[in-house]
């Protein structure tokens, strides 16, 4: 047994503390914004916006009016707008609380490789890059492992990096890990997961 | 001080030249300026450089300047969702430069500010800082990005008065004030030319001392990625 998608993102809903701004990745990150319940959560989306509502209903998309993934979403009553510059100055200069983010490989050291695999198609790292560098916290949500059962939790990133030294906490199906001195700490493990399978799974160094 | 053109070819009527640098606002499809694209289409001007966060897909936005080979050159964050960009890209014929989304953002405005170059811990340690001055400021590694200045801004606006102050409506803000900002000539093509004096100056997004010319014209405003939810029945 270990978390599903939905566990991930309930998981990592419980990193984020009343108050706190914050930008959600695409992919499982985004479901942790169903998972905040009675906390007062400003999410961040870095096109230019502050209060990030909802999917519009049908019928009331409106085309200036999208997300980072350019989706169709709503605003709230405590919305802002602003452009890239402002929006990746206040990324830049840490006030975003924190980033949730997706990753293809995680190391003990807290680099982190999700933008490119050279030889595939390379589409671009977007705003990855400004945001594991300047944010408050970086907090990886991932599957423990590849399609080939193979670790994303590695000694050294295989591949290009979007971030050197940038990620904090590390929640996959498995488990949480911390980022600390010497590799990585556990946290706690996913229910039905003990430890041995936790640290089976892993390449990186646990350090306890 | 005459700013207000008829059309968007006209708007850029002796701006352009073959090989230019041109620096274009918009995120993804929202708030690109679809008929100064279009007007630069039909001019046909060659080999531009290009910098813009996305280059549109393979029928719209900057995507239709692939179709006609006129860019030489992109500087973007981000060009998933264009097969023909692609194509061009692994085949040779277009150059990319792949910049963070937020270093592209502060070159231009930083390029508009009289900036040329500034310190950002973006990209440290990565393929993006090959080459690049590294400098430790208080223990931590920054490096140094240039400034952008480019010979021609095309944005998009929802309103303008008749000197150039220019209104932004919602996401559709994005890029449009850093690309204009940076470039020696900026024409903005808008939903809404109104008389000067009924924009409050207090809301004012964009000076017009960043805009040199505007259009007023119709936008088909394409949805990229149209997502929705259900309505609850009571």
């Amino acid at each position: 047994m270990a978390w599903d998608r939905n566990q991930m993102a309930a998981r990592a809903a419980q990193e984020l503390e009343d108050g706190m701004y914050v930008n959600l990745g695409i992919g499982i990150p985004t479901l942790v914004a169903n998972y905040v319940g009675d906390k007062d959560i400003t999410l961040q989306s870095e096109n230019g916006m502050l209060g990030m509502g909802p999917f519009p209903f049908e019928g009331e998309e409106d085309p200036d009016l999208i997300n980072a993934g350019k989706q169709t979403i709503t605003e709230l009553d405590r919305t802002a707008y602003f452009d890239s510059a402002t929006s990746f100055g206040m990324i830049r200069g840490g006030k975003i609380a924190a980033a949730i983010l997706g990753a293809m490989e995680v190391a003990e050291n807290g680099d982190l490789a999700n933008w490119m695999i050279p030889g595939k198609l390379v589409k671009g790292m977007g705003g990855a890059m400004d945001l594991v560098a300047g944010v408050g916290r970086v907090i990886v949500v991932m599957d423990h492992t590849n399609k080939a059962g193979e670790s994303k939790v590695l000694r050294e990133c295989t591949l290009p990096l979007t971030g050197k030294g940038v990620v904090d906490r590390i929640i996959t199906n498995l488990g949480v890990l911390d980022v600390v001195k010497g590799g990585l700490r556990i946290v706690e493990t996913a229910e039905g997961v003990t430890e041995d399978e936790l640290r089976a799974a892993t390449e990186a160094t646990i350090v306890s | 001080m005459k700013k207000v053109y008829a059309t968007a070819s006209e708007a850029l009527e002796g701006l352009l030249h073959d090989g230019m640098f041109i620096a274009a606002g918009g995120f993804g499809l929202c708030g690109i300026p679809e008929l100064l694209i279009a007007a630069i289409r039909d001019a046909g001007t060659k080999d531009l450089t290009i910098a813009s966060n996305n280059c549109g897909v393979d029928d719209f936005g900057l995507g239709i300047l692939l179709q006609t080979r006129q860019i030489r050159k992109m500087i973007s964050s981000y060009v998933g969702e264009n097969a023909e960009f692609m194509r061009q890209y692994l085949s040779g014929e277009l150059e990319l430069e792949f910049n963070p989304q937020g270093t592209l953002a502060e070159r231009m405005r930083a390029g508009g500010s009289g900036i040329p170059g500034f310190y950002t811990k973006t990209g440290v340690g990565t393929v993006i800082a090959e080459g690049k001055e590294v400098k430790t400021f208080d223990g931590q590694d920054y490096i140094l990005e240039r400034g952008i200045v480019a010979d021609l801004s095309i944005v998009k606006a929802w309103k303008a008065d008749d000197t150039g102050n220019l209104v932004f409506r919602k996401t559709a803000r994005n890029f449009n004030p850093p690309a204009a900002m940076c470039g020696r000539v900026c024409v903005a093509e808008v939903e809404e030319i109104v008389p000067r004096g009924s924009l409050d100056p207090d809301h004012i997004h964009l000076p017009g001392i960043y805009v040199h010319r505007i259009v007023q014209g119709q936008h088909e405003k394409r949805i990229e990625q149209r997502t929705v939810r259900k309505k609850e029945t009571a």
